[in-house]
């Protein structure tokens, strides 16, 4: 089993999930969180002065699949969050020991 | 003016009294609130609360008494009352003789505490609370007390002729200048950035003080009548002029009008037109207006920068410049067909120009050096800044253990 943490434009939250929906994947979890990248941040001005904000908010989307699944999702959630411009986001893979579903107890593959 | 109670001038006066309560909470803890980081949210509002009840004890204690007290040689008033002994309720206001003496003591109460609480912007988030406290005792006492009696309790600016309808010179300069005697003592914050943790709460804190404002500059007429309509009319225009210059001065500068942007031109324009609010006409008051958003722009974006002192929140920029512009505009602008007790420049008369510049130049100078005598002496005594972790990890916890926000 594998988990995908992808970092991706707020704006393209909504284009992911529903493009996951359509390949079957319904579950996951869905943060707020601040980073950044290679690219240099955004301007803010407040009273005529420039501030640069480098750490630009960003949504985190967090789904674990079948090992088998993991070239499906990350074809899917690459293709609808990508704008071509700086700050689209990065894919992370990591592997997943186990799951274990609370309310029966179930575990591994059966409980994803 | 005949000394007889009137009950439209008495009810008018007493809404403006809790309108210009209002512009000090919430208006101006909303206004700075919202501007400083959310580890200090509720520091910064409590500055301006904790300055509304001090003012209002040292007030009715002996500060009335010593602004408006019979004048002793164009200095300070004598204190006939103190404590408000011997005062009977049906007593009239001598500077006002159609509301009652009580209404107009809380009515000047109320300008005390805003003109403290002002301050505050400039020294948030790195100011020790309790040398916060004890400046606003002191500060009142020695700065703001003899300046109102300069201007408006009879004393030798007033007797110069020099105009201050709502406090452009007491209120404004007064606090404006004295924001920059104090962070000049304090020095300046680790992260001296202005990113605003909640800008709407700036929002709501600036239409609030707009409409409270309506109080502060038209109550000052002390009547219900065609003078307070007047002032108020022009209060408005101004703020709106205010307000429109600096969203263009944001359009020319960065193609975007900023909403920070707009509220503080607004802001500005009820600052400029303070003095003049009871003197000028309304395309006066747009011209006011106008200019005073550029003065204001001009200070905070490289006059600041460039002396580098750390005005947090711009109390010198917006209520120093503009009340200075303000100040002087009365001089150009006061028109007699207005009220009889201004003729400025453009009406012929360059002596009320004259007066305003040297009440601008006594109130700066006075107010600048005994703030940072009285900021000094709490230096060596109770010290005025918080420790650098205390600064870096905000004051809500460590001065008052409690957070603004549990989310």
């Amino acid at each position: 089993m594998k988990k995908i943490t992808a970092i991706i434009r707020r704006e393209k939250l909504e284009d992911v999930k529903d493009a996951l929906e359509l390949v079957g994947i319904h579950g996951m979890t869905v943060s707020d969180v601040r980073g950044r990248g290679q690219q240099m941040g955004i301007r803010e001005s407040y009273r005529g002065m420039d501030y640069c904000v480098d750490l630009i908010p960003k949504v985190q989307v967090e789904v674990v699949v079948d090992s088998e699944d993991l070239e499906k999702v990350i074809e899917t959630v690459t293709e609808n969050a990508r704008t071509g411009d700086i700050g689209d986001g990065k894919i992370f893979v990591t592997d997943v020991l186990d799951v274990v579903r609370i309310r029966t107890g179930e575990r591994g593959k059966k409980a994803i | 003016m005949d000394a007889v109670l009137n009950s439209g001038d008495t009810a008018w006066m007493l809404i403006s009294t809790a309108l210009v309560m209002l512009m000090t909470v919430p208006s101006v803890a909303l206004f700075y609130g919202g501007l400083t980081k959310k580890e200090n949210v509720l520091n910064t509002m409590f500055l301006s609360l904790i300055a509304f009840a001090v003012t209002s004890l040292i007030w009715v204690l002996y500060g009335y008494q010593f602004a408006f007290g019979a004048d002793i040689m164009g200095l300070i008033g004598s204190p006939a009352n103190l404590f408000m002994n011997g005062i009977g309720v049906d007593k009239l206001a001598e500077l006002a003789p159609t509301i009652p003496d009580f209404l107009y003591i809380a009515f000047q109460l109320t300008f005390a505490a805003i003109t403290v609480a002002l301050i505050s912007g400039a020294i948030v988030e790195r100011m020790k609370f309790s040398a916060w406290l004890a400046f606003i005792a002191l500060w009142v006492s020695l700065v703001y007390v003899p300046v109102a009696h300069w201007v408006w309790g009879g004393g030798f600016l007033a007797q110069l002729g020099a105009l201050d309808f709502a406090g452009g010179t007491v209120v404004h300069i007064n606090s404006g200048v004295a924001a920059l005697a104090l962070v000049y003592l304090l020095g300046r914050r680790k992260d001296t950035r202005l990113l605003p943790h909640n800008l709407g709460y700036s929002v709501i804190g600036a239409a609030l003080l707009w409409f409270g404002w309506f109080g502060f500059n038209a109550g000052s007429a002390l009547t219900a009548g065609g003078l307070a309509a007047s002032a108020f009319l022009v209060t408005n225009t101004a703020a709106a002029a205010g307000m429109i210059s600096w969203v263009i001065i944001d359009y020319l500068k960065t193609g975007k009008p900023t909403v920070l942007g707009g509220i503080s031109g607004a802001v500005a324009g009820l600052v400029a037109i303070t003095p003049a609010a009871g003197f000028v006409t309304v395309p006066a008051a747009i011209i006011i207006g106008l200019v005073t958003s550029a003065l204001s722009y001009l200070a905070i974006s490289y006059l600041k920068p460039r002396i580098g002192y750390d005005d947090a929140l711009d109390v010198f920029g917006i209520h120093g410049m503009s009340g200075i512009w303000g100040s002087v505009a009365t001089g150009i602008f006061a028109a007699p067909f207005i009220n009889e007790l201004g003729t400025g420049l453009i009406y012929g008369n360059p002596g009320q120009l004259t007066a305003q510049v040297v009440a601008v130049v006594i109130v700066a100078v006075y107010s600048f050096i005994v703030t940072l005598v009285i900021g000094k002496l709490l230096d060596l005594t109770v010290g005025l800044r918080v420790t650098e972790k205390e600064e870096i990890e905000g004051l809500d916890t460590h001065l008052h253990e409690e957070t603004g926000y549990r989310i």
